[in-house]
């Protein structure tokens, strides 16, 4: 393929080398660039700090909560402490400092760590799969792609269907699920949350949990402290006096918010599902009498136990390790948007590439028959058509809103499931008024945000095919 | 393939990388812990006798096992981390790393002791996202260069 001579193709054309396996030819390239593997990594992630650090692409959002945090606690430090220090305790500044410390923690552990993301399968691994779908289905010739592959496996006595990722070729392990803001499979995954700039899965679940509980803490902590103080300057000069010398309580209606997002995934925790079951119904009674969850362990302590204090497995995908010439690469997807190159620059596909692999998905999306996939695969997607069109938490987050953070359409959509005292439709960290639309929320997800207007069939699917043949409708269209 | 000449060891690795690869799937049948199938593949029929591997699978499985097991020792390594702000993490490796290197080693051993004899080798799942144990076939080459101990866990979130 021929690039053009500008350095993200150049980038393009050395990352292309090094996932194909190498021939003699293309030794001298290897030798020139030894590259790690965060840097080829087909993801939609941007590293930092030579790969230890992994974030979504879109992170506007993220530096708005650090900024919205860091102010709040920084006026009432500021501003409240002195005088409630002296006043009452000392220990008011003491226990606010440790609690705005183990907010940033969480926060930087839960925004800067993998989440649990699967990496794309070798080739070879591939193939082999292909042929046991073949040999399955009974098929020999892969004149078109078949419909959507499942594979049913029986979890404590319930029956789960895995489906495959055409995109990471896998049969995704059960729980797993593709982001498309990310396009990784995430182990466990619960949900990709903008406010932390990050997908939220098995293994930082535990530090989103714990960051929003402290969060809850520090806001409520705060907003009673700055209550106290109005309320003990109000005896000396007046309450509206008071009111204007402290500074306007924002945390207002953040607090609302954040503490029903902490009893929501109390709630989750307690009966292990991940937001993702919880949004689909996958587990719920409604479902049928014989549909119980399998994961969980039967009582609300022990699931407990098990999500927070469980293993915390390594990642699984060894960003820092050195990409060597016969290391086997992964498929480069031959359905969805391929990121090669350093994610330092913004990446992008060549528009001839990105042409070619749009032209693709439409022909592929005109040729096969995309409501082929099994009728109980469907009805178990679509559980409610209205609760699905906001609600895929991964493949339609609604981009093209305000503020919403990925919790919320979730949140908003359910109201019913909610047994928090929370103002229904607004379930965010800030209402709209006070937080200004983020700029380029998530500008790559503009051809996303289309795509959110185009009549779909099943919205809530998670099969990569229908998302990438849209995908690629509309990539054909902005390009 | 065929008139590839070997000047290393590498390039006969990469030789081998080509030749066909016997894939062993995760079982899931209990869950989301790791278990790999313990069905004997019909491709492995003269190579390995069923019984040697069977050992290997479930060896390993015991060992994943082992690694996820909730326990009192998982527990009171959440509560410290959580009570640390999971500082601690970063300087100290978590119980299921050093598991993993536990099974880092059985897969050499076993690679040095069984495998390679019979013209076959295991690679460590953990390098393939613990989504299969691959055998491959490799001709009588010596683990020298086993991907298992290349197998590093670089301190990252």
């Amino acid at each position: 393929m021929h690039f053009g001579v500008s350095d993200p193709m150049q980038e393009c054309e050395y990352s292309q080398i090094s996932t194909r396996s190498s021939t003699p030819m293309e030794s001298p390239h290897k030798r020139k660039t030894v590259k790690k593997k965060w840097q080829v990594f087909p993801g939609r992630n941007k590293f930092y700090c030579d790969g230890r650090i992994m974030m979504a692409r879109q992170t506007g959002v993220f530096y708005l909560t650090l900024v919205l945090i860091v102010l709040t606690s920084g006026l009432f430090f500021l501003f409240d402490c002195p005088f409630l220090a002296l006043t009452l305790t000392p220990a008011i500044p003491v226990i606010g400092g440790v609690l705005f410390f183990f907010v940033m923690g969480t926060l930087l552990r839960t925004s800067f760590s993998d989440p649990g993301v699967l990496p794309r399968a070798t080739p070879e691994e591939a193939a082999d799969l292909e042929r046991q779908i073949d040999i399955a289905n009974g098929t020999s010739s892969t004149g078109y792609r078949p419909p959507p592959r499942t594979k049913e496996v029986t979890i404590n006595g319930q029956t789960v269907k895995l489906k495959y990722c055409f995109t990471c070729k896998i049969f995704r392990p059960p729980r797993a699920s593709h982001c498309s803001l990310c396009d990784n499979c995430v182990e466990r995954f619960d949900h990709h949350c903008p406010w932390v700039g990050n997908c939220v899965g098995k293994r930082n679940y535990r530090f989103f949990y714990m960051f929003i509980l402290s969060l809850s803490f520090l806001t409520i902590f705060i907003f009673a402290f700055v209550i106290t103080h109005v309320i003990m300057q109000s005896h000396k000069k007046g309450f509206l006096s008071a009111l204007k010398d402290s500074p306007v309580v924002v945390c207002f209606f953040s607090v609302w918010s954040i503490v029903g997002l902490s009893g929501f995934h109390t709630y989750l925790i307690g009966s292990n599902q991940t937001t993702n079951e919880d949004i689909k119904g996958s587990w719920s009674s409604k479902r049928g009498k014989e549909n119980y969850n399998p994961y969980s362990y039967g009582n609300i302590f022990t699931n407990c136990c098990a999500a927070l204090c469980g293993p915390l497995p390594p990642s699984l995908i060894d960003r820092r390790g050195f990409v060597l010439p016969d290391m086997p690469q992964p498929v480069p997807p031959s359905n969805g948007v391929t990121m090669y190159g350093a994610t330092q620059s913004q990446t992008h596909m060549c528009d001839q590439d990105q042409c070619i692999q749009s032209t693709k998905f439409v022909l592929q999306a005109a040729a096969t028959p995309l409501l082929q996939s099994e009728p109980t695969a469907v009805a178990a997607e679509s559980s409610v058509p209205g609760r699905t069109t906001l609600g895929g938490p991964c493949t339609l987050l609604p981009l093209g809103q305000p503020t919403p953070p990925t919790s919320t359409p979730n949140l908003s959509c359910e109201p019913e499931m909610l047994s928090q005292p929370a103002p229904e439709a607004h379930h965010h960290f800030l209402t709209p008024e006070e937080a200004p639309s983020p700029p380029g929320m998530l500008p790559c997800g503009s051809p996303l945000g289309q795509s959110h207007t185009m009549p779909f069939y099943n919205p809530a699917s998670q099969d990569s095919l229908h998302e990438d043949s849209v995908r690629g409708l509309v990539k054909l269209s902005s390009v | 393939m065929a008139t590839e000449q070997f000047h290393n060891l590498q390039d006969l690795r990469h030789t081998a990388t080509l030749a066909t690869k016997v894939f062993i799937q995760r079982d899931y049948r209990d869950g989301t812990v790791c278990k790999f199938q313990t069905k004997f593949p019909e491709e492995l029929d003269n190579r390995i006798e069923r019984a040697l591997f069977e050992d290997t699978i479930k060896t390993l499985n015991n060992y994943y096992a082992e690694a996820e097991k909730i326990s009192g020792q998982s527990y009171l390594e959440g509560c410290l981390a959580c009570a640390s702000a999971y500082i601690i993490f970063l300087c100290m490796e978590t119980r299921y790393e050093k598991v993993l290197r536990k099974i880092s080693m059985y897969i050499q051993e076993q690679n040095e002791k069984i495998y390679a004899p019979r013209g076959l080798l295991i690679t460590d799942p953990v390098e393939r996202g613990m989504r299969v144990i691959s055998f491959v076939d490799h001709a009588g080459w010596v683990s020298e260069e086993n991907r298992s101990s290349h197998v590093s866990f670089h301190k990252c979130l």
